[in-house]
């Protein structure tokens, strides 16, 4: 069982990539791009478990009383959340101009770049 | 290619790749092991600087360069979503209607507003101590203010929600960070430094720089969260086809 | 000195904030004067870096110098390479400023300097990448450069292809960059590191190399590959290269493309190349068949197109090819000659780009087809293009011959052949639209291939169609062109630029008659080439086989999806026999 986590991280990703590949509404590929973004958080968090661990804040937590998970794990999932937030709406603005331009969302109907 | 081309290279490599997948996942370490040296130094680290959450001492004192990587990405995609998403000279500005609420939704929003935007506060306020810190209260703050949305309407939210003053202050906190960190170098002995007194363990002002670096965050993620969030209904309620002439 | 490392990053992202900060009340002139106060000193900032960076700096951020051998924080590296990066980045973030004085007319309102302030967080994130010494940070940066490039290349949002252009590129890369994270997952979950020399010492302390590190390998050479546009990673460029708006495109093929490149070479050195790890073999091995793969598939399609723009985009991907190939064969004397060729590489293609950008706003079309004599009025401009194509080609004493000829004789055989082949036919292509477009030689061609884009009815980039060319439109490639030269010309500089990449001396790094040779060999080829397509149409016409190839080409985010798994698998595969022999 203890590779469960690590397996639905790469499930997560593929089926991401699965989804951006057929997708036909590109507000739904770039959800898709978010859920393969999702594997990596789902990675980062499950690399730096620890068994019976708890967060790794000490307000209320006498240091060294209980094991704590890995907090580089977390700073990274947080950095990662954000970049991710971020890209989705630039990426998403741009599905928003295309839709003005182009008068369709599906990728199968936009030809203006091709050869 | 015809999507059934597409599907079959899709098949190839999508087979190739979850095969590299599990195999790694089998060669790594049981999960909920008991390795991790560079974690084991953070905690060390964070306590030594007084820093009660662990998360934040990386983020803003440990690692605190890629948070300012971090904050410019996020202020990048302001800016690029403020130039996307700006009136083209075919498009016009159009008044947004008033709209009525039902009263229920007015009154809850209307009390829910003053409590949600006081809780993101507390979240950024209180980063180094609790879970939780500048990013994270700073999004509870902007989607706060929009509640009024709901609770009133689109006009009402744009008497609060200037957004370019939003805009100067998100370059203002991004700004802050900046400068918070080349003083480190002034004052201390590197850019981002932590060059103030650590403090009392578990106090508000515990932890040197980063309370600052925090607070500088959270006021950078609430203002880009806010412009960001004003662009696109701006584009569906206000930016209109054609030169309105 | 190496304090000032993070200062390189710190300044440039300043300068935006600050842009950002009174760029309501700013007027234009003000503001982009700041955008290149600030991007020239930071590009000064990273010469005086490289002039010191012998012996290596080392900056740990924050004062995190490490305490018996261990640190938590995040190292900056200074080498002669990586602060060589940052330095073209940074200048040609200064040409491509100065290049776009009063140019662009559609600054949003109230926003005079959204667009120096792009571009200088765009420098910011390409500095940033260049030195970083941390695989997290390294992500970080690379995330950085990435936005910002999505967003100035969607700049022209009333064009239909401009916004598609940018989507395209803004999914493949960032899928990219999150197969990176998940590599970066895997290789911490292994060492407990995120510094690039630990992560390299954990691999080797544990032993011989097995899925795991395949698969991290796999996972974060994708990313790269794909900034660096190898086949079949590089659907994206064409399309973006094609709409950004040319001070962009300056920026993409010039240095951005060659940093993926470079984030290649770092990665695999500090990290992969142990012993225990991937075996330099099979780094080869996986390299050389994508990128002779890249070059070959470039050349043609450049040779293929009717749209400048395109054109020159996929003889950036050929010329991708060629520096891959290079770092590929993993040889000192490889390395000089791929610093020498991107920083040849750099002042050409911009040069031209810069050229291309003036037809555009001139003519308002970049279809090689309907300028066909047009421009023969612009003298000045036909020089200088003229002059950048041959040096595309390797014409002696321009840096591109140098570097190439110096690489060519380091791989050797074949390869050699490949490299004369791939670079006489694309700067042939170019050369057959300079001849076309400014001097009106041979008929015009009719409509050919329908499933083409042309670049018919492009929107001018500046508010009105040019009626003369401003002087800084010309004088940035000049300027340009001139420092391509004298990277070749100027005795000493190769000297130098072979030192700052190995830190010893390098001795063979001048013109003999060989190299002169092989340069003038491909630059006969292109000319000739370059005349037979403009005097006799048919022999040169698009053969039957282009069609499937020009196909692949769709437009569709789907397909490029599909085919960039498929290059993952592709990278794996060929580096696994030497994992399961070793």
């Amino acid at each position: 069982m203890s590779v469960l986590p690590y397996l639905v991280a790469a499930w997560v990703f593929l089926v991401g990539c699965y989804g951006l590949a057929t997708s036909r509404n590109l507000i739904h590929a770039v959800g898709c791009l978010a859920v393969c973004q999702s594997a990596t958080y789902v990675l980062l968090l499950a690399v730096g478990y620890r068994d019976g661990g708890t967060a790794p804040v000490f307000s209320d937590l006498k240091p060294g009383s209980r094991p704590v998970v890995d907090p580089v794990v977390q700073a990274l999932a947080l950095t990662d959340v954000v970049v991710g937030a971020t890209v989705t709406a630039v990426l998403l603005a741009l599905v928003l101009q295309i839709s003005k331009r182009h008068g369709t969302v599906d990728p199968d109907e936009l030809s203006e770049l091709r050869g | 290619m015809t999507r059934r081309v597409r599907l079959i290279v899709l098949a190839v490599g999508g087979t190739g790749l979850a095969a590299l997948l599990v195999a790694a996942c089998f060669c790594l370490p049981g999960f909920g092991g008991d390795r991790h040296p560079y974690g084991d130094r953070v905690v060390r680290a964070s306590l030594a600087r007084h820093t009660a959450n662990t998360i934040a001492s990386v983020n803003f004192d440990q690692r605190s360069f890629d948070t300012l990587g971090e904050m410019s990405i996020l202020f990048a995609s302001v800016l690029g979503t403020v130039v996307l998403l700006r009136q083209t000279r075919d498009e016009h500005r159009a008044e947004p209607e008033p709209e009525e609420v039902a009263l229920p939704v007015r009154r809850y929003a209307l009390v829910v507003l003053p409590v949600a935007v006081l809780t993101g506060l507390y979240v950024i306020a209180h980063g180094q101590l609790s879970p939780g810190g500048g990013f994270q209260g700073g999004v509870v703050v902007a989607t706060a203010l929009h509640l009024l949305y709901l609770g009133a309407d689109y006009r009402a939210l744009e008497r609060i929600r200037p957004v370019g003053t939003y805009e100067a202050g998100d370059a203002l906190a991004a700004s802050a960070y900046l400068v918070l960190g080349l003083a480190g170098a002034v004052a201390g002995t590197a850019v981002l430094a932590n060059f103030l007194p650590y403090g009392t363990f578990n106090t508000l002002s515990s932890g040197g720089t980063v309370p600052l670096l925090n607070a500088a965050i959270g006021m950078e993620g609430a203002c880009a969260v806010v412009v960001l969030l004003a662009r696109f209904p701006d584009q569906a309620v206000e930016i209109e086809k054609g030169d309105g002439r | 000195m190496h304090h000032l490392l993070p200062v390189l990053v710190a300044v440039p992202l300043l300068g935006a904030t600050v842009l950002v900060a009174c760029g309501q009340r700013l007027p234009r002139v003000v503001a982009e004067t700041l955008g290149c106060a600030f991007a020239a000193g930071t590009a000064g900032l990273a010469i005086v870096l490289l002039l010191n960076a012998s012996p290596p700096l080392t900056e740990w951020v924050g004062g995190w110098t490490p305490v018996g051998g261990e640190s938590v924080g995040i190292v900056l590296v200074g080498v002669g390479p990586g602060l060589g990066m940052a330095a073209v980045a940074s200048l040609l973030t200064v040409a491509a400023l100065a290049y776009s004085w009063h140019y662009f007319d559609d600054a949003p309102r109230r926003h005079a300097g959204s667009f120096p302030a792009l571009m200088l967080l765009f420098q910011g994130g390409m500095c940033g990448f260049a030195i970083a010494g941390d695989l997290f940070d390294a992500f970080v940066f690379f995330e950085l450069m990435s936005v910002v490039a999505y967003a100035l290349t969607g700049h022209r949002v009333e064009e239909a292809k401009a916004v598609q252009g940018a989507l395209s590129f803004g999914v493949l890369n960032s899928l990219g960059a999150y197969a990176v994270l998940m590599g970066i997952g895997l290789l911490y979950a292994r060492t407990g590191e995120l510094t690039l020399v630990k992560i390299g010492q954990g691999l080797d302390r544990h032993g011989g190399p097995d899925a795991l590190t395949l698969t991290a390998f796999a996972l974060v050479l994708t990313g790269l590959l794909v900034k660096a546009a190898a086949v079949p990673f590089h659907f994206w460029l064409p399309d973006a290269h094609a709409v950004a708006p040319t001070p962009v495109c300056m920026l993409l093929s010039g240095v951005m493309v060659e940093l993926g490149a470079y984030g290649v070479w770092r990665i695999y050195r500090t990290v992969f190349s142990g012993l225990a790890v991937i075996p330099a073999s099979d780094l080869e091995r996986a390299l050389v068949v994508l990128s002779v793969l890249t070059a070959v598939v470039g050349a043609v399609m450049c040779w293929y197109q009717r749209h400048v723009k395109r054109l020159l985009a996929y003889s950036t991907v050929a010329h991708m090819g060629l520096f891959l190939i290079g770092i590929g064969s993993l040889s000192p004397e490889a390395d000089d000659g791929v610093a020498l060729y991107i920083l040849g590489h750099a002042g050409v293609k911009t040069a031209l780009f810069a050229c291309t950008g003036v037809l555009l706003d001139r003519y308002g079309s970049v279809d090689e087809h309907a300028l066909h004599g047009r421009a023969r009025r612009l003298r000045g401009v036909a020089v200088l293009y003229v002059v950048s194509t041959l040096s595309l080609a390797g014409l002696p004493p321009f840096g591109i011959g140098l570097g190439k000829a110096v690489l060519e004789e380091s791989v050797g055989g074949p390869l050699t052949v490949l490299f004369v082949a791939v670079s006489a036919v694309t700067a042939g292509a170019v050369l057959r639209v300079a001849t076309r477009v400014f001097f009106g030689l041979g008929t015009q061609p009719g409509d050919g291939s329908s499933y083409e884009t042309t670049g018919i009815r492009e929107e001018p980039e500046t508010r009105h169609r040019l009626s003369r060319v401003p002087d800084t439109m010309t004088a940035v490639p000049a300027v340009l062109l001139v420092a391509s030269l004298a990277v070749g010309a100027v005795p000493g500089f190769a000297a130098a630029v072979g030192h700052a990449m190995s830190g010893g001396a390098a001795p063979s790094l001048h013109w003999t008659r060989g190299r002169l040779l092989l340069g003038l060999t491909s630059t006969l080829l292109a000319l000739g080439l370059a005349t037979l397509a403009v005097t006799r149409s048919k022999p040169l016409g698009e053969p039957s086989w282009m069609a499937p190839l020009r196909r692949l080409q769709s437009g569709h985010i789907g397909d490029y999806v599909a085919w960039m798994l498929v290059g993952t698998t592709l990278l794996a595969a060929r580096a696994l026999p030497g994992i399961l022999n070793g």
